[in-house]
């Protein structure tokens, strides 16, 4: 059992919780992802990182809720517990002195965004963030973005805030006007696939957070495999993180939708 | 309990005399009651029902207690097989549980999962007579069931574990990992075991289906291990939650890593990521753990028409809970014949009877999809048999040309499992082997990394229950045996 200790509401759909786990917040870095799981018939659902606490013990999970089980973890308040976390799962993400790095996330993809465009900033690259929601209150965790990005691109499809337009926009003006050295993208997969291609074209390495239907998330039932580069791999431990350019975006929409 | 258990003591000595070999020999095998085929694809209750006390009485007294018992050869874990057969022909039932246990510590579990056809069984003496063999299995559950309904366990006094009693942690579990438990409690060792995922039992939970293995008998065996002292930690990944040297800086002083096989293969042709194509692994785990249609919030997908690919026991697991899953038409493909296929007769049989369409020699060389990416339809390829390969089995070779199409929604891939790497790549300098399996010596299961000793399907890279806590076993006693030199 794993306390809920805050719980705040970003959105209608999406909720921030912190979340007891000593153990996670002490050996958890960016890129990692936990599963967790709601009431004793609940579901095994992988949730990415936000942030974490080493010292008070805690994990932040950002949830969107979408389905039953994410909606019963989203209707948790403080002091209630979910029935079990496990972590970090997943390769960290790949930090190096790159010089510039492109961070773009949309929607709730922002949340496990945030500690990589920390440890990007903390490693001396130039980051510059685009944040992409559907509306002004699909846009989060802005101020934490900002305070470790040298410059932040909002886009809104509505232009409720920032500019209008989708992401690729806000992505093809920073790769027109500079170099830029490393791309990581995070985000619905549809808008991966369009940053992908996007970053393709200016030949700049880009890693893809994958989002996949998975059971256990240790590797144990293939449920989350995806092509890339021709090859099958398992999002759960061989990712989530994987060369955006070889990914068969196509085919993991298609599991996703028909999941 | 009469102290004396050999085979000279004067019970048995006495117990041999009251009825000659012949008449022994001329008794039959006792047939194990079943569920009804109909009745029992409507439901997810065991299919062996077990046998009754007078069932199990006589069916002991066909054991002739031979002079040379070959059976104890064939058991990964030695149990003293005449020993307790001979207590149960005498109706001391607990007895006889208590001298299995002496040996292993899951007997409810080995009496039903166990492939006594070629272990133990295939070494009874009736066999070289033209006679069936003691039924060692179902005699086996016998004992371990009676225990279970008739001793009250939780009253007798657990053996005191000593608060200074070296510590020793073990990762993953499964059957090696509870045996390796059970063996290390025995002796006086604080034992915590490592478990990645929300229950405890491993393959024995999210593998073996309820029909076969209910998860009451598991837990039970579990209960009995918590009463020995056993510490059980759930959701915790050794390797990532906590590393190795972490155990050690906690004061773990012996590690025995049985981590499993987790990684389902697959078989790398056209059409395999489509919707509806899963590993055994996924649609097993998703009802047998998660209890999908069983009230769990874990959906899974049912299927009408459903291919099972592989012939061993998961794929029988498999195939029987596609049709306990409502499916209308359940396939096994096997690219061999049925008698090169690994899983248990019993299984076997118990599929057939079900109503599973076995497709031997036959081999899927391609699935097809819909245009929205969903499985429709599954090409195999039918086989012939060649020469004898590695294995010894006959090599199934495809008959040119011989390709047909046929229409499914769900294709269950069941073709055997890799190990898990997550383990072993987070330990410095631990020797793996190209199978990425943890190599170990044979005898003591030791690895060359100090103190860290492995077993099971991380060593093995696919094998038994038993096999798995046979290892355990061993590891238990070469671990004991180097921490009280110390």
């Amino acid at each position: 059992m794993n306390k809920i200790v805050s719980k705040e509401q970003f959105s209608a759909a999406v909720t921030k919780l912190v979340v007891e786990a000593p153990l996670i917040a002490r050996s958890r870095r960016a890129g990692h992802f936990v599963i967790v799981r709601c009431g004793a018939h609940g579901e095994r659902i992988p949730l990415t990182i936000a942030d974490a606490d080493p010292v008070a013990g805690t994990i932040t999970l950002v949830v969107q809720a979408v389905g039953d089980s994410t909606r019963k973890i989203c209707a948790l308040e403080p002091g209630d517990s979910l029935t079990d976390v496990v972590g970090p799962l997943g390769k960290a993400t790949r930090i190096e002195q790159f010089g510039t790095v492109l961070c773009c996330g949309g929607g709730v993809g922002v949340a496990p965004l945030l500690p990589i465009i920390r440890a990007m900033k903390a490693a001396g690259n130039r980051v510059v963030s685009v944040l992409a929601g559907r509306s002004k209150d699909l846009i989060i965790l802005e101020d934490e973005v900002r305070a470790s990005s040298d410059e932040v691109i909002i886009m809104t499809d509505d232009g409720s805030y920032g500019q209008q337009g989708l992401v690729t926009v806000g992505v093809e003006q920073v790769l027109q006007r500079e170099h830029v050295d490393r791309c990581v993208t995070i985000g619905p997969a549809i808008m991966m696939k369009f940053v992908a291609l996007l970053t393709k074209k200016y030949e700049v390495p880009t890693e893809a957070s994958l989002n996949a239907i998975m059971v256990d998330g240790t590797g144990m039932c293939g449920a989350c495999r995806v092509t890339v580069g021709g090859r099958t791999r398992f999002v759960c431990v061989e990712g989530p993180e994987f060369d955006a350019h070889e990914i068969d975006f196509d085919e993991l929409l298609q599991r996703l939708r028909n999941g | 309990m009469n102290q004396d258990t050999s085979r000279d003591a004067q019970w048995r000595v006495e117990l041999r005399q009251r009825i000659n070999p012949k008449e022994r020999t001329a008794i039959d095998r006792v047939v194990m009651p079943q569920l009804d085929p109909a009745y029992r694809i409507t439901c997810n209750e065991e299919v062996n029902q077990g046998i009754t006390a007078e069932q199990a009485m006589t069916e002991a007294t066909r054991c002739l207690d031979c002079n040379n018992p070959q059976c104890v050869t064939g058991c990964p874990v030695g149990i003293d097989i005449p020993g307790f057969i001979k207590r149960i022909e005498c109706g001391q039932f607990g007895e006889a549980a208590a001298t299995i246990k002496l040996t292993s510590s899951l007997p409810a579990v080995c009496g039903r999962v166990c492939p006594q056809e070629k272990q133990c069984e295939s070494r009874c003496l009736h066999n070289k007579m033209k006679r069936p063999p003691v039924a060692i299995g179902y005699l086996e559950r016998f004992a371990a069931d009676w225990q279970l309904a008739n001793e009250d366990e939780s009253s007798q006094a657990a053996p005191a574990v000593s608060p200074d009693a070296p510590r020793v942690a073990v990762v993953g579990s499964g059957p090696a990992g509870l045996s390796f438990a059970g063996d290390m409690a025995k002796r006086g060792f604080r034992v915590t075991v490592f478990e990645a995922l929300h229950e405890i039992g491993g393959v024995l939970k999210y593998g073996i289906p309820e029909f076969r293995l209910p998860n009451r008998i598991v837990d039970h065996e579990i209960d009995g291990l918590r009463r020995m002292g056993v510490e059980f930690v759930t959701n915790c990944l050794i390797g990532r939650t906590l590393t190795i040297d972490d155990l050690r800086e906690q004061g773990f002083r012996g590690i025995f890593v049985a981590s499993g096989a987790g990684f389902p293969r697959f078989m790398d042709i056209p059409g395999e990521n489509l919707t509806g194509v899963m590993s055994s692994n996924e649609y097993l785990t998703r009802i047998n753990l998660m209890e999908a249609g069983r009230g769990g919030d874990t959906p899974v997908m049912r299927g009408k028409v459903i291919a099972v690919i592989g012939g061993g026991n998961t794929a029988m697991d498999s195939a029987r809970t596609a049709l306990r899953m409502g499916a209308e038409r359940v396939m096994l493909v096997y690219r061999r014949s049925e008698d090169e296929m690994p899983a248990r007769r019993e299984e076997v049989g118990h599929a057939r009877e079900e109503g599973v369409e076995f497709m031997t020699l036959h081999n899927p060389v391609e699935y097809v999809g819909d245009d929205k990416g969903r499985l429709c339809a599954m090409r195999v390829q039918r086989m012939e048999l060649g020469e004898p390969d590695a294995s010894g089995r006959r090599s199934p070779v495809p008959v040119p040309g011989a390709i047909t199409e046929v229409p499914v929604d769900l294709v269950i891939v069941a073709v055997g499992v890799s190990p898990n790497q997550l383990v072993p790549s987070s330990v410095q300098g631990l020797e793996v082997s190209r199978r990425h399996t943890i190599v170990v010596d044979e005898e003591t299961m030791c690895s060359n990394v100090s103190m860290l000793y492995a077993g099971g399907d991380i060593v093995r890279g696919g094998a038994t229950v038993i096999l798995a806590m046979g290892d355990g076993r061993r590891a238990a006693a070469a671990m004991a045996a180097q921490l009280q030199s110390e």
